[in-house]
């Protein structure tokens, strides 16, 4: 049978369309028909729905978006801005950088290998659209419980994806997150960050221009992945016995990938290239769309050149196809030939399928008949905004109200009650070691990561002369945010901020994925605009753009949403890689220093929720001018050289931080509690503005005056000391001694009075066993 | 020509190679001219030796380096490797060098079915072969190993050749992260040129990316035998 061409759907006014299992709402049906003064076509109903739908038009956070660029920050530091693929700094020495963080948690959740993995596909395409070689990745991941059952299913899977994926395409995994709370027990987050550099005459923009230019797909040929939604329109056109069921859930070739980004590149660099975009959600319907959009204005596409892997596809189905590894060129017809040689190379299957025109209509035609006329900018930019109604939730002053105080959570009061809790809090799921996951992703591959997990940021040098490198570090605590969402956003800011900071960079630039319920509920919506904003002014004090980042809506189970959960991603860059500041101490004798003040702040902390499963109160103040003179110090020290190690402070306090740091370098401390704050709050609160350094005793007069200088709390509360048990051996009565092997120990002076010792071996036995004991089980 | 100090050493880049840039950074290091090798290519360049980078050459599709085996490129590397130049395959490459049959035995997926990055401590027991004369024996070295397929197999009666040869080039220390038999880490050839390591030694060549600089040796002895005349 034929197909629902333009000629029809003009003439056949009354014909019944599915648009509402499409996700289309009766009014945006009548704007797509007010549009084109006619009924759309199949194909055109099946762009138009998918173009605006939440996840293509941002329809429900266009509005708030808008504050990242009302609030920007003035900086020279932006080459490219928001709206592109993704946005692009300026590092210097002619060097440019592009991030960008997207979520892929819905697919995650149905098959988590090929949802995790298509995630990191679809990021690096998008980062090599601008004309950048991806460098590295890192993954932002939420699970429910640890012990949940369906967690056992779910995170494996992500984890084998991420690294099935990331590692066959060359990419080092430097980052990223591992969280667990029980709100996502039934929509996990698997949000997925990629990095990429290039020159600043390679950044290519996604644009058809120059008529005549050729549209040339290139990359995977086209099946039926992702299209289960448009199903509908399959089941009207295609005969009964024709392929019922499409999969909803795309699958990736990363071998296909890798070839893709050298064939990219290799192309961009020989300047064959007018525009160029890759193709994820949505398919053709958005590449083609965008690219006439943003360029000359025309496009004339013939579909049935589109090499298909399943011949039976009908030509909506193409057009919405989320098949993986495709790209688009625009490509001058004098180069097309050399364009073509290059494909051939990499064994890249490449087709002419359209030419740009100067018409202002977006045509289509499908065997000799046209299928899809319209502008292209309705059906690209020019979606429904929405302004959807939220309000402050009505428990959010019962929750404010609920404060983590000594009276109302029971605290540790006695030094073995402290001893006991360190090892608990060094073995609690979001503290404890993730090598579980970590050792699944390959670091080392292209031989430049500086930094990799668990240190603070990852990263990677960019320029092998002079050394020149960033780092880049994602955060969100969701508790926090859901306690104050505005709040919430501007801790993850400063957390992200702190964390490039503490390793030397200075933070440049800002990328976010904001997680949230359905936007359709009053109150999620509020805590998604109040992130929006926290996060917008946040980025104006510190002097970070945003730019770009990804709205992930609809992360509920049944009515209940996940915590609000804006993981913030910021990058920073650093003259010389070689004087980055890592987490483990060294020397014998260096000098630990707390930077920041210490506060009776636990609401939202990783003890209250470990230890009593509590949320509730006011989240600890955030004071980002505070942020600003720490993230100085810490450049200007690393710049100095006046640190040996240095480390943030946030979830699980200033002992869960000096216990990584002991672990990182398997070398003792000795550290006193300051005698003017509690034992139990010196070392589990979670107040921010805070790090810990480690400097040599001959740079303490310079490192005390630059902190004076400021105004900056600095306490000196340890000494790295890897001899604590040999002398203890060598003190003690002689049978004591006799074959004990000392061991490095970590030491707290000052508990109540008493000393606490852990041997580095059972804080790690603590710290290491915890995701293994359930994951391997 | 190649002169004394002018040691060739070419780099196979296959469709799905992923570590080629850091072999040829690890040749420079030592002091040596890295050539891009290209593998629908027949010519080898007039290389001196040859290394087989880590990667995925073409995507381990059907069995990890059994596609690669038969690239043009690898038809004239076996050929020459047969008469004596001297070829290091690392991970990727070591599996194709047992697919080629230069090598004997096979790699399989790791006993514990995930694919394993770690810093990996090895012991070096063979320093006779041209990539490890400049380590001695017994030497303990650490550098990366990534694989996903990493378990060295082989019967009883080829292990114990290899043992009695004194062909078994690394032994993995403290943990064997891939069940490969015996320990194996990496095995020579009878000739000692043709050699291959699952872990990475071109990871580990500078302190600032690497755990070590404790891959080296394997550059550098390949730069000295060369010089000493060992050519192809």
């Amino acid at each position: 049978m034929s197909v629902d061409n333009v000629t029809t759907a003009a003439t056949t006014p009354e014909h019944p369309q599915p648009y509402r299992d499409l996700g289309l709402r009766d009014d945006e049906y009548q704007r797509i028909r007010d549009i084109l003064s006619r009924r759309p076509t199949s194909s055109e109903l099946a762009m138009y729905s998918v173009m605006w739908s939440e996840h293509c038009s941002y329809k429900s956070s266009k509005v708030h978006l808008r504050q990242f660029g009302d609030k920007k920050p003035h900086t020279d530091a932006m080459l490219v801005g928001i709206g592109e693929n993704a946005g692009v700094v300026d590092i210097g020495q002619g060097w440019a950088v592009t991030f960008k963080v997207e979520s892929h948690n819905h697919p995650s959740y149905v098959e988590p290998y090929q949802g995790a993995a298509t995630g990191v596909g679809g990021i690096v395409r998008d980062i090599m659209s601008m004309g950048a070689r991806p460098v590295a990745v890192m993954d932002p991941l939420r699970f429910g419980p640890l012990d949940a059952a369906d967690t056992r299913r779910v995170l494996p899977g992500v984890i084998a994806g991420v690294g099935g994926y990331g590692n066959c395409l060359g990419l080092p995994n430097i980052g990223g997150e591992v969280v667990f709370d029980p709100s996502y027990a039934g929509n996990p987050l698997v949000n997925a960050l990629c990095v990429g550099t290039m020159k600043h005459e390679d950044i290519h923009l996604a644009k058809a221009s120059g008529i005549g230019n050729r549209v040339i797909l290139y990359g995977a040929t086209t099946g039926g992945d992702g299209i289960g939604g448009v199903s509908v329109l399959a089941s009207e056109t295609f005969d009964a016995d024709g392929p019922a069921k499409r999969p909803s859930v795309q699958v990736g070739d990363p071998f296909m990938e890798k070839l893709l980004i050298e064939c990219t590149l290799e192309v961009l660099h020989a300047g064959l290239v007018e525009g160029i975009q890759d193709l994820g959600g949505a398919g053709i319907s958005c590449a083609t769309s965008e690219l006439a959009s943003n360029g000359t204005g025309g496009m004339h596409v013939w579909l049935d050149r589109v090499p298909l892997r399943d011949p039976s596809l009908s030509p909506e189905e193409i057009l919405m196809s989320e098949s993986q590894e495709r790209m688009c060129a625009i490509v001058p017809p004098e180069n097309v030939e050399q364009f073509m040689a290059i494909c051939r190379k990499w064994d890249v299957i490449a087709t002419d399928i359209g030419v740009v025109t100067d018409t202002g209509r977006l045509i289509i035609e499908w065997k000799g008949e046209t299928i899809v006329d319209v502008p292209p900018r309705t059906v690209a930019h020019d979606g429904p905004v929405y302004q959807r109604p939220y309000h402050r939730p009505a428990w959010q002053d019962a929750l404010q109200a609920d404060a983590p105080t000594a009276d109302r959570l029971p605290r540790p009061t006695t030094a073995a009650e402290l001893r006991a809790l360190v090892l608990r809090m060094a073995g609690a799921p979001n503290l404890a070691s993730k090598a579980w996951v970590t050792d699944q992703y390959d670091r080392y591959v292209m031989g430049n990561t500086v930094l990799a997990q668990p240190e603070d940021s990852g990263m990677v040098r960019v320029d092998e002369e002079t050394g020149l490198g960033v780092a880049v570090a994602t955060d969100c605590n969701g508790r926090v945010a859901k306690l104050d969402p505005y709040t919430g956003a501007r801790f993850a800011l400063a957390e992200a901020y702190r964390n490039v900071a503490v390793t030397g960079a200075k933070p440049l630039a800002v990328t976010n994925c904001l997680n949230f319920g359905s936007p359709e509920d009053p109150e999620v919506m509020w805590q998604f605009a109040e992130a929006v904003r926290g996060l917008a002014d946040g980025c104006l004090e510190l002097g970070t753009p945003v730019t770009g980042g990804n709205v992930s809506f609809y992360n509920q189970t049944g009515t209940v949403a996940i915590l609000p959960t804006p993981v913030v991603g910021v990058l920073g860059v650093i003259d010389d890689v070689d004087r980055r500041t890592p987490m483990a101490w060294g020397e014998d004798g260096d000098l630990i220093y707390l930077l920041g003040d210490t506060r009776d702040e636990f609401a939202g902390s990783e003890w209250a929720h470990e230890v009593h499963g509590h949320l509730g109160g006011m989240p600890p103040a955030v004071d980002l001018a505070k942020e600003r003179v720490l993230g100085e110090i810490l450049i200007a020290g690393s710049r100095d050289g006046m640190f040996n190690a240095a480390h943030d402070v946030s979830d699980g306090g200033v002992m869960q931080a000096l216990v990584e740091m002991a672990l990182r370098s398997n070398v003792g401390a000795r550290i006193w509690v300051p005698d003017d704050v509690d034992p139990f709050v010196f070392m589990y609160a979670e107040s921010t503005a805070r790090a810990i350094v480690v400097v040599p005793r001959d740079e303490e007069t310079r490192f005390a005056g630059m902190c004076a200088m400021r105004g900056f709390t600095a306490s000196r509360i340890g000494v790295v000391d890897s001899r604590l048990d040999i002398d203890a051996i060598e003190a003690s009565t002689e049978e004591a001694s006799n074959g004990a092997v000392p061991a490095q120990l970590l030491q707290l002076d000052n508990v109540h009075g008493e000393t606490l010792r852990w041997t580095l071996d059972e804080l790690r036995a603590a710290h290491t066993a915890t995701l293994p004991a359930v994951l391997n089980a | 020509m190649t002169t004394l100090l002018g040691a060739r050493i070419g780099v196979v880049t296959f469709p799905g190679s992923l570590d080629d840039r850091d072999a040829a950074r690890a040749i420079r290091f030592a002091g040596g001219e890295a050539v891009e090798l290209w593998h629908a290519d027949a010519d080898l360049k007039g290389v001196d030796a040859v290394v087989l980078p880590g990667g995925f050459s073409y995507g381990d599709y059907l069995r990890c380096g059994a596609i690669a085996r038969f690239a043009p490129a690898m038809q004239t590397i076996i050929d020459r490797a047969r008469q004596g130049m001297p070829v290091l395959g690392i991970c990727n490459g070591f599996q194709i060098l047992v697919e080629s049959h230069l090598l004997p035995g096979a790699l399989i997926r790791n006993d514990h079915q995930h694919f394993v990055c770690r810093d990996q401590r090895l012991r070096i027991e063979n320093t006779t072969s041209v990539w490890t004369r400049d380590f001695d024996f017994g030497d303990e070295i650490v550098i990366p190993l990534k694989n996903g397929e990493g378990g060295y197999v082989a019967d009883e009666h080829t292990l114990d050749m290899l043992e009695a040869e004194g062909r078994v080039l690394a032994r993995y220390l403290e943990v064997n992260p891939n069940g490969s038999y015996r320990d194996i880490a990496g095995l020579v050839n009878a000739q000692g040129t043709v050699a291959g390591l699952m872990p990475h030694p071109e990871h580990a060549i500078e302190s600032l990316t690497g755990p070590s600089t404790d891959g080296r040796p394997f550059f550098t002895s390949i730069i000295a035998s060369l010089a000493a005349g060992v050519r192809a």
